[in-house]
């Protein structure tokens, strides 16, 4: 079953054209990662997909799950299941950590017309979320992202993934900036997470993210379109051969 | 962007909720202020001659700085010339002058309270909260005296402490803040109709949270209340106190004192959930708040903390200041102020070190929205005796949108080389990219907003009382205007 399907998306940002016509369908349970160069609009279609509105939609469509996504506002989109984690997580100071996830976690239940958990039931819960991610109890009391390495923000939006347990998790970037050590951390989480009801979009650079996390596809992102698509063994090549190589086999293919 | 900007403007446009008005017959005096005037308040009131006395000399010294036109002028804030003959100094329902208990209050005031969600009634009981109720002029109804008289704790309106104790009050009014103090406490002391009086005595806790609530009622009145508090050896009392006035489109008045006094090992803890009419989008109408707190730390280890959430009025200047006297004595001042569309705040404390080891802590939340105007104003003095003292302020500032402006003025005077001062500040704006994230995270673009404002207002909050902080928090999100920019 498809779980998301994006047909011929473009989107401008202050007038400019960065997503050039974008097709992609993800199935439910299938993890995909998109590679591209620096300013290909990866990150920008990982923000479309969770509906920032400093993107203009220009054409094309979005559905998630049938439902049309691009009609949908962020925090909608949040309760459908869209999850993002952050490239550049924002530091809420004065919000203890477990307050803000159970606000999070209680206006997503509510738009489901679930029952809001109060902090008795929610607090057991969120400390076998942080077992599960090994991240250390201190971090529930602390303000949100206030103070936080580089690392600890990046496992922080990990465990708010869990937390809420969205159907499309979409990570944009979370191997940027990532010693050896936190990459393995993060990477475990996504894979703890990984299940036959969720998918995955990781948005990356780099291939290294993907010795860890091994995706079911493979897609090149380059100048707004995606210009390849394939298997693991896809971003291997890129890794060996770099992104000029799909840049002139796309001129090839134009040509 | 533009749906966060709108949804955030939605929020704002509710109503100011408090706005109605209470039809009650009123007893009122004609518009205007001499010496006259003065006379029939206090024999309303049925004045001992002391009290008489007090106020003629509060009323010269007034009107001879009102001559001088000596009404201060070097706040940051902007307002037409007060015609304060304009205004009339006394009005109360009319009703019998004494009230043996609830059941003689005017129904008419029980239903208004009842609806700013202030029930009086003792059986409807808020969480042991003892409340004097002060509507217009007067004081209609004091909660739980009978309770908090079995520990010797008074607490009654103002008039009734100058009939049933006025040794209490001839010593201790004042004391803390002399008519001669300013325009406004001149004013006040010439014309102050009631107001609350605690007294705590020796070695008791107060029992319960103590609290009054003002409500300004009729047109064209000024409100000034007089709030008088005695904590007396080892004693500890915490007192809030509400306030909330019709929308009208007039500007009216309120010049009100609080003399707060704390002998040796004695502590006084002071909030305010400041909600007086903040006038409309236009800036047209609201509340003049012209107040004058202070508290002086009179004892050896005595303690005194303001904490106040200023939200109201069109103008709000008031300084709840501590003056250090007693060795190891400790001043607080916890504020969060906020001023949406065109309200002007220009509020922030003194602290005034006179004995030894003596500290104090300020920490200031501005919030600026729409074309808000916010100044934080505080004096930091070190007097020379003051060997050994301590402050630390921190005063933060945050912006919503592009028209609204913050100021900060602090003042540090040191005459005493031992001391140590820690002064910081910030300012900052809410960022689309925080109401991003949360929005992202399921939370509406309002819930957003009032989540990144409680986290930071959250160092005052946690110095209410619960139930107030709660109520504090939603008075925040519903005074909100502003977009975000």
């Amino acid at each position: 079953m498809t779980l998301l399907e994006i047909r011929n998306l473009h989107a401008n940002v202050n007038g400019h054209e960065i997503l050039k016509g974008v097709d992609l369908a993800i199935k439910v349970g299938e993890v995909h990662s998109i590679m591209g160069p620096n300013g290909s609009g990866k990150s920008t279609l990982a923000q479309v997909l969770a509906r920032r509105e400093t993107y203009e939609i220009t054409d094309g469509e979005v559905l998630l799950n049938g439902k049309n996504l691009l009609e949908m506002k962020p925090e909608e989109a949040a309760s459908e299941g869209v999850f993002m984690a952050f490239q550049y997580p924002v530091e809420i100071p004065g919000i203890s950590n477990a307050y803000f996830l159970r606000a999070a976690l209680n206006a997503t239940r509510k738009y489901r017309g679930q029952e809001e958990l109060d902090a008795i039931d929610f607090l057991p819960f969120l400390k076998e979320k942080m077992r599960l991610l090994d991240m250390d109890e201190r971090f529930l009391n602390r303000a949100v992202n206030e103070g936080f390495s580089g690392g600890e923000k990046k496992r922080n939006e990990i465990v708010q993934m869990a937390v809420l347990e969205p159907r499309l998790a979409i990570l944009d970037e979370t191997d940027s900036g990532l010693d050896i050590d936190a990459l393995r951390v993060v990477a475990r989480g996504v894979n703890t997470m990984r299940s036959q009801e969720r998918s995955i979009l990781l948005i990356t650079h780099y291939q290294r993210l993907l010795n860890y996390i091994v995706p079911d596809y493979v897609h090149v992102l380059v100048d707004g379109r995606i210009v390849k698509s394939g298997g693991p063994e896809l971003a291997l090549a890129l890794e060996e051969k770099g992104y000029s190589w799909t840049e002139a086999e796309t001129i090839r293919a134009a040509g | 962007m533009t749906t966060n900007a709108e949804t955030i403007r939605d929020l704002a446009e509710r109503e100011y909720k408090w706005g109605f008005v209470t039809e009650i017959e009123e007893d009122r005096v004609p518009k205007g202020l001499n010496e006259e005037i003065i006379r029939v308040i206090s024999s309303k009131k049925a004045e001992p001659e002391f009290m008489l006395e007090w106020r003629l000399k509060a009323y010269r010294h007034w009107a001879s700085l009102e001559k001088a036109d000596a009404e201060p002028k070097w706040a940051n804030v902007k307002y037409g010339p007060i015609d304060y003959q304009d205004i009339v100094y006394y009005s109360a329902p009319k009703r019998k002058p004494t009230l043996k208990s609830l059941e003689e209050v005017d129904p008419e005031i029980l239903r208004t309270y009842d609806k700013l969600g202030i029930p009086l009634a003792e059986q409807q009981r808020l969480a042991g909260v003892a409340i004097d109720a002060v509507f217009d002029s007067v004081s209609v109804a004091t909660t739980f005296k009978e309770k908090l008289a079995e520990k010797g704790v008074i607490f009654c309106s103002f008039s009734e402490a100058v009939e049933r104790h006025p040794q209490l009050v001839k010593q201790y009014l004042g004391s803390v803040v002399p008519y001669t103090d300013n325009f406004f406490a001149a004013l006040n002391a010439a014309v102050f109709s009631d107001g609350s009086f605690v007294y705590v005595p020796k070695g008791v806790r107060c029992p319960m949270e103590l609290s009054t609530y003002f409500r300004i009622n009729a047109a064209e009145t000024g409100q000034f209340e007089r709030t008088l508090i005695i904590a007396d050896e080892r004693a500890s009392v915490s007192y809030l106190e509400g306030c909330t006035a019709p929308i009208r489109d007039e500007n009216q008045l309120h010049a009100a004192v609080v003399e707060l006094v704390a002998l040796d090992n004695a502590s006084i803890k002071y909030s305010t959930v400041q909600n007086w009419y903040p006038g409309d989008k236009q800036g047209r109408g609201g509340i003049y708040n012209f107040v004058t707190k202070r508290g002086k730390c009179q004892g050896k280890h005595s303690k005194i903390s303001w904490t106040q959430v200023e939200t109201g009025s069109a103008i709000t200047w008031k300084y709840p200041s501590c003056i250090l006297m007693g060795d190891n004595s400790v001043g607080e001042f916890y504020s969060v102020a906020l001023t949406n569309n065109y309200q002007q705040a220009d509020t922030g404390t003194k602290m005034i070190h006179l004995g030894k080891n003596t500290s104090s802590t300020v920490v200031s939340k501005g919030i600026s929205a729409g074309h808000g105007q916010n100044t934080y104003r505080g004096l930091v003095r070190i007097q020379k005796a003051a060997t050994g003292a301590r402050n630390y302020t921190q005063c933060d500032s945050l912006l919503i949108g592009d028209k609204c402006g913050a100021h900060t003025f602090p003042y540090i005077e040191v005459k005493n080389a031992s001391a140590r001062m820690e002064h910081e500040a910030s300012t900052s704006k809410i960022g689309e990219d925080q109401i991003f994230y949360l929005r992202q995270r399921g939370l509406s673009a309002e819930e957003a907003v009032s989540m990144i404002i409680n986290g930071f207002c959250r160092q005052v909050f946690r110095e209410l009382p619960m139930e107030f902080a709660v109520e504090a928090q939603k008075l925040l999100s519903i005074s909100l205007e502003g977009s975000v920019g």
